[in-house]
């Protein structure tokens, strides 16, 4: 088996446990997103064994590089992190419907890199800018960051999908309670919050033993920044104005289309040293 | 709000609320996109160019030609802080007494009434399980406190009443980031030099202007050297540099990106390279009809006599980016023909079409045959020493989310109580100064192992 393979299979598997998941939620019943945890769970160990092959075919083909170094590979491990801190939220909080809300996430971002003609699935050598011992640590921490709010978005929009007062049999009902809702919103955000932090700290340090400046306002810093003052606005929100519920979900919905302009937007549509991923 | 309030109590009160730091950040996160989509420290022309005359003066007005230093945006971060210090102090001399209390105190009462307390029934005398009850308490949680109520016993513990300080932690690593910063702007610089091999400076150029910066020592670019992977995609670019100090070599050190130099201060990083000008180029010189080819050397700058007392030819120099109707024909050498008539003109000589000159149908071609490649290395130098408040600030702010986020302070309280079977009725709650979804899941925990001592 190949990492294509693999990660082709990977695809395949993330859309089946989204399935799941989704009917589970249409359909209340409880074993469908048993099932889709199972399935995503599969999905996540196939995207791990991809993610590993990739990087020993690199070392074959004479680059030998993590596989962080282009939009394809980052991908890939965007929907790695999101199906690890979703499969850690699960066992944590033993609450399986949000999969409908989270697991499509990890499908679309792994099907998006393989589907999109743009996005190139060669493995290719690392530009001398890449070359350092900092990759891994700010790609690490700034996916996990920008994991972490993307299961924030996820939950956010159950506010928005769950009506007042659900009946008994709307499909609604499973649905968790507003509270608990809130916190893993939150908890997911608090998660997101300082491994963005951390990433973007790492940029700093390397960018200052790569180009002598630890900030030189590139679009993908100012970028980050903004989604960091974003969230960073969330938490003032949340802790000093008592902010709940829809009103709080919206900006966490604006944090995560800023996390995206910052991930895509600033690649496609500006210019700036980080143009790799 | 109180009134008759004096001017400097208005603005504390206006500095110290939360909602101008919300609209603060607001504004600031809104603002900053402006200089991600404005090119910035472009020249006038490009922005003539780009967004046309009107547009441009508008641009220039407000300074989003280089936004993230405009008076506005330093407005912003200065009206940032302040809130942020106001703020700070405001809100810390209210909990100080908190975090550091003269005696720790609890509120039986209060605990009875809260929403996590849970009640249930051990089949032992409350005697036989307080003192259990008390090293649980001690020893998971921390220093326990007694009292004796009407209705039986009641004990308190808590942790973490210091992790209340976090968040402060976090606000005054932004101070520090921002003091670093300051330190930069104020007594370092970003500056860049382009040596060609061989070649020595002891000045490097400011960006955007040509202001000369001492370094305090000389670079020599003794080698340049970039090796390509099979794609064509650039591997590695090396600079040898010297390092010379009163005249004398100090050291020699190689600097590749992602592995500068860092010498007295001073920083010295491999950013870009290029082809620089050669000495001397070999040219052949092919007279039109009869085809008859001539090999000569010519160094830059030199005349020579064309053959048959045609004329004069000068080797003017060489340029990098040679543009051809709008098309960039890479490295190309520039000369001068002057006729025995007295005729001059310009002729170009680009290295990667040899034949190019053939076209002008002259009656000699110069065709480009060889020349000593040289390169010169684009070095960036800069010193900061702000950079240390800087990465203390870092470390600081990561410190500070940790304890924010992650830990808390947390208070629990046991009731024991005799029931008319001789039982023990145990009540437990608690409270926490954030994640009470977490702290239920502890208590309920605590409840399990509670019923087995």
């Amino acid at each position: 088996m190949d990492s294509s393979l693999a990660l082709s299979l990977t695809t395949f598997i993330y859309a089946l446990a989204s399935v799941f998941y989704i009917g589970s939620f249409t359909f209340k019943k409880q074993i469908l997103a048993k099932t889709g945890f199972i399935v995503l769970v599969t999905g996540f160990v196939l995207n791990t064994v991809g993610i590993i092959l990739r990087w020993i075919e690199s070392y074959q083909m004479g680059y030998g590089h993590a596989p962080f170094a282009n939009m394809y590979e980052s991908l890939v491990f965007f929907s790695w992190t999101v199906a690890i801190l979703y499969i850690f939220v699960e066992l944590k909080y033993k609450e399986s419907i949000i999969g409908a809300f989270a697991s499509p996430l990890v499908f679309l971002a792994i099907a998006y890199a393989s589907l999109s003609p743009d996005i190139n699935s060669k493995i290719t050598p690392l530009i001398p800018a890449l070359k350092s011992n900092w990759l891994i640590a700010h790609v690490i921490t700034c996916f996990l960051g920008y994991a972490g709010f993307a299961l924030a978005f996820g939950f956010s929009i159950i506010y928005f999908v769950k009506p007042k007062n659900p009946d008994n049999t709307s499909i609604f009902s499973k649905l968790p309670s507003e509270d608990l809702i809130d916190e893993l919103t939150y908890q997911m955000v608090v998660f997101g919050f300082l491994f963005l932090t951390i990433g973007i700290i790492t940029g700093a340090v390397w960018a200052n033993s790569a180009w002598g400046k630890y900030w030189s306002w590139d679009p993908k810093e100012t970028w980050s920044l903004i989604t960091w003052f974003v969230y960073a606005i969330f938490m003032h929100l949340r802790m000093m104005k008592g902010w709940h519920g829809r009103n709080l979900a919206w900006v966490s919905i604006i944090g995560f289309i800023a996390v995206m302009f910052t991930y895509f937007g600033v690649n496609y549509l500006l210019s700036g040293l980080h143009s790799y991923g | 709000m109180k009134k008759n309030q004096t001017i400097p109590e208005k603005i504390w009160q206006f500095f110290c609320s939360v909602r101008l730091a919300v609209y603060t950040l607001v504004i600031i996160a809104a603002t900053s996109i402006i200089g991600t989509v404005i090119l910035q420290n472009g020249t006038q022309q490009q922005y003539i160019n780009l967004y046309g005359e009107a547009v441009s003066n508008l641009i220039k007005v407000f300074n989003f030609d280089d936004m993230y230093h405009a008076w506005w945006f330093l407005f912003l971060i200065v009206i940032l802080c302040i809130n942020l210090i106001v703020c700070s102090i405001e809100r810390l001399s209210i909990t100080w007494k908190i975090i550091f209390p003269k005696q720790v105190k609890f509120n039986p009462e209060r605990f009875r009434k809260l929403k996590n307390l849970e009640i249930f029934t051990v089949n032992k005398e409350t005697e036989a399980i307080f003192g259990n009850y008390e090293s649980f308490l001690s020893k998971t949680v921390g220093k326990v406190l007694k009292k004796q109520t009407e209705s039986g016993t009641v004990m308190y513990a808590e942790k973490g009443r210091w992790t209340r300080i976090g968040v402060y932690v976090i606000h005054s690593s932004i101070i520090l980031l921002i003091i670093g910063a300051l330190i930069g702007a104020i007594f370092g610089f970003k500056a860049s030099l382009q040596l060609d091999e061989g070649a020595i400076s002891d000045v490097a150029f400011l960006h955007n202007k040509s202001v000369p910066v001492n370094i305090g020592f000389s670079i020599k670019c003794n080698d340049f050297d970039v090796k390509f992977y099979d794609t064509g995609a650039p591997e590695e670019y090396r600079s040898t540099l010297a390092i010379i100090e009163n005249g004398k070599e100090s050291f020699i050190e190689d600097i590749r990106v992602n592995h500068p130099l860092r010498y007295k201060g001073i920083n010295i990083f491999q950013s870009s390279y290029g082809t620089a000008r050669p000495d001397s180029v070999i040219f052949d010189i092919i007279t039109q009809p009869d085809k008859g080819v001539i090999s000569k050397t010519i160094k830059i700058g030199q005349e020579i006599q064309l053959p048959e007392d045609q004329g004069l030819f000068k080797l003017e120099g060489f340029l990098p980016h040679f543009d051809f109707r709008g098309n960039n024909l890479g490295e190309a050498f520039v000369g001068r023909i002057t006729q025995k008539d007295g005729k001059s003109f310009q002729i170009a000589l680009p290295v990667k079409y040899p034949t190019f000159d053939k076209m002008r149908k002259g009656v000699f071609a110069f065709v480009v045959k060889d020349f000593e490649k040289k390169y010169y290395t684009g070095l960036q130098i800069t010193k900061d020493p702000g950079v240390w408040y800087v990465y203390s600030g870092f470390i600081l702010m990561i410190i500070g989310c940790w304890i924010t986020f992650f830990m808390s302070h947390q208070s629990y309280f046991i009731e024991i109580k005799k029931d008319k079977d001789n039982n023990s009725n145990i009540s437990i709650s608690g409270t926490t100064n954030r994640n009470s979804q977490g702290l239920k899941l502890k208590i309920k925990k605590m409840i399990i192992k509670l019923k087995d001592i």
